[in-house]
């Protein structure tokens, strides 16, 4: 009961990980149609940004770690939503119309692009940050074993519960978000109706690369290390996270996410942690064949 | 008769090719203010082309398209596509609905009203935040919303999702959104097409009435030949791409031209105009 308690702890809190991600997978493809095989590297910018710009303010703020997050959060968000917009605008944009495939190798092509960029300019050896956030609460003590919550852990979560709030917030209720969903309607429709469509989707980009780039954050933190290569794995699990919640619906995503990261969890802890990739990619398997259009997907409709 | 009418769309020399094949050729119209404009002629011969090039779906290869605001002339062809709701304030129903079919009655009037609420934004997140202006914005919206919803007769389900509507009123609200851009020209692809004679009737209503009370102009491509005839102040017959003539109702109905491309030539020849009028109707 305490193991499976703690296990649990720890799936939702991969599980708001991999849901940040997951967002950016479904939105691109809810409105443009097409997989950006280069999110997973645009998180992993983020982890290496964050990196950057918490080490930055530390030093230059004496050391104060309060600060030093807040500021690194920021600036995480602003330089990796940049990325995110840089890629649309070179990679994606100038294939609008092309066959579908097009834009879809292009992504792969910009995947391979970014983590050799980083590689060449950030080293391939792992970055170690030493635990930031320490301490937590213990939730539960019997003789064999301990369940304990850190604080690291609470703040993953209680950010991941905020931004998708505040994200639900701007697609629901702001004009913004009106015109993110008429425009993944309709695209030419919405263009008719005034709706500036290039950057309805330069916004979506910006938006998916900035939670993506907390998820970076959130990871350096909560594994106190990353390396050129984080983006591939943890790109592919969001997108099983995607495509189990149903590509396309964003509460799908968020999901998705919490499904993948208690799977892997519960998986690692009760059967073998060596095979719980394979556990998170054999759902990607079952969901694409019994239920393609995910759990709260809707069934693809032929536009005419 | 063209000199009494002050153009609002001029449309001069326009061509549009695909590949070897002349959709439009060389076509020059122009349609008023304050006038419902028709464009008809037999199927394929170019009418959908036509606002497809007016509404920025397609870059005509020869010609000119100027929409005249108080201000001055705005080029169509020149525009990206949504500026041409924006700026030239041209707006457009399609023959196949296409309504945001998963959003609510109501927020789809609102996303056409887009403009103005960013701009009261600021083009920002942060503009919403507690924003006089934006909240004033908003309420206007909301009330020109309102409004075309009680012009339509679609109060009442305002909180529907738009694709649940019975075909009819799904036709209205398209009608209704188009307006809620708050065009100066309207173009109307078959807005009749698929509807019962009574909602037929209604829909003369509703077009005659947004002519008289808000002073716009019309552009209506339209088969149902009572809804032609009988709401419409100008029609321009097209055939094979081409104008083949330019009237009133009642004069081009009796023009040998339109009655021969409605007909094919041989048969036509012996038929008193009485007779042609007829089958014409029930074309």
């Amino acid at each position: 009961m305490e193991y499976f308690l703690q296990q649990l702890i720890n799936g939702i809190t991969l599980g708001a990980i991999y849901g940040l991600i997951a967002i950016g997978y479904t939105m691109v493809y809810g409105i443009i149609g097409m997989i950006n095989f280069a999110h997973g590297e645009i998180y992993m910018l983020g982890a290496f940004i964050s990196l950057i710009a918490y080490l930055i303010t530390t030093t230059i703020g004496g050391g104060s770690v309060a600060i030093g997050l807040l500021v690194a959060l920021a600036v995480t968000m602003v330089f990796t939503a940049l990325w995110g917009w840089a890629v649309e605008r070179i990679a994606y944009r100038p294939l609008r119309g092309a066959p579908k495939l097009a834009p879809l190798i292009s992504a792969i092509g910009m995947s391979i692009v970014l983590q050799n960029f980083t590689q060449i300019s950030q080293g391939a050896r792992v970055k170690p940050l030493p635990p930031v956030i320490k301490g937590g609460v213990t939730l539960m003590q019997s003789e064999h074993f301990t369940v304990s919550l850190s604080y690291l852990q609470i703040a993953i979560v209680l950010l991941t519960v905020a931004l998708m709030a505040a994200f639900t917030w701007v697609i629901t209720r702001t004009p913004l978000g009106r015109a993110q969903r008429a425009t993944e309607q309709d695209m030419k429709m919405a263009a008719l109706l005034g709706v500036n469509v290039d950057r309805v989707v330069s916004t979506t980009f910006v938006i998916g690369a900035a939670l993506a780039a907390v998820a970076g954050l959130m990871v350096t933190l909560y594994y106190g290390v990353i390396d050129f290569y984080i983006g591939f794995l943890a790109g592919i699990k969001a997108f099983t996270a995607a495509v189990l919640g149903g590509i396309g619906s964003l509460p799908g995503a968020m999901l998705g996410g919490l499904l993948i990261g208690l799977i892997e969890a519960l998986w690692s802890g009760y059967f073998s942690i060596e095979y719980k990739d394979v556990a998170a990619f054999s759902i990607l398997v079952l969901v694409l064949l019994f239920r393609p259009t995910g759990l709260l997907g809707r069934p693809e409709v032929e536009k005419i | 008769m063209t000199a009494t009418r002050p153009p609002l769309l001029e449309v001069e020399h326009v061509t549009m090719r695909f590949g070897g094949l002349f959709a439009v050729n060389d076509l020059s119209f122009s349609a008023a203010r304050k006038q419902i404009t028709a464009v008809i002629g037999p199927n394929g011969a170019g009418k959908t082309t036509l606002f497809n090039c007016i509404t920025g779906f397609y870059k005509p290869q020869v010609g000119r398209m100027a929409l005249h605001h108080d201000d001055g002339p705005v080029l169509l062809e020149r525009l990206d596509d949504h500026r041409i709701a924006s700026r030239a304030r041209v707006a457009r129903t399609f023959q196949n609905i296409r309504l945001f079919a998963r959003m609510s009655v109501l927020e789809n009037l609102i996303v056409a009203q887009h403009q103005d609420l960013m701009k009261a934004s600021a083009f920002s997140l942060a503009g919403l935040l507690g924003l006089a202006r934006y909240h004033k914005a908003e309420k206007k919206a909301l009330e020109r919303a309102r409004y075309w919803l009680d012009k339509v007769g679609l109060l009442d389900h305002a909180d529907d999702e738009a694709g649940s509507l019975p075909y009819g009123s799904q036709r209205r609200l398209e009608i209704a959104r188009a307006m809620c851009t708050d065009p100066v020209l309207l173009c109307l692809d078959e807005p009749a097409a698929g509807l019962n004679p009574r909602e037929s009737h209604e829909l003369n209503g509703l077009l005659t009435g947004i002519r008289d009370e808000h002073g716009i102009g019309l552009l209506l491509i339209e088969h149902d030949m009572s809804v032609v005839m009988g709401i419409s102040d100008w029609v321009v017959v097209l055939d094979y791409g081409r104008k083949i003539a330019e009237d009133t109702p009642e004069r081009v109905r009796r023009d040998p031209a339109v009655i021969r491309a409605y007909l094919g030539e041989e048969e036509n020849e012996d038929l008193p105009p009485e007779v042609a009028r007829d089958v014409e109707e029930d074309s």
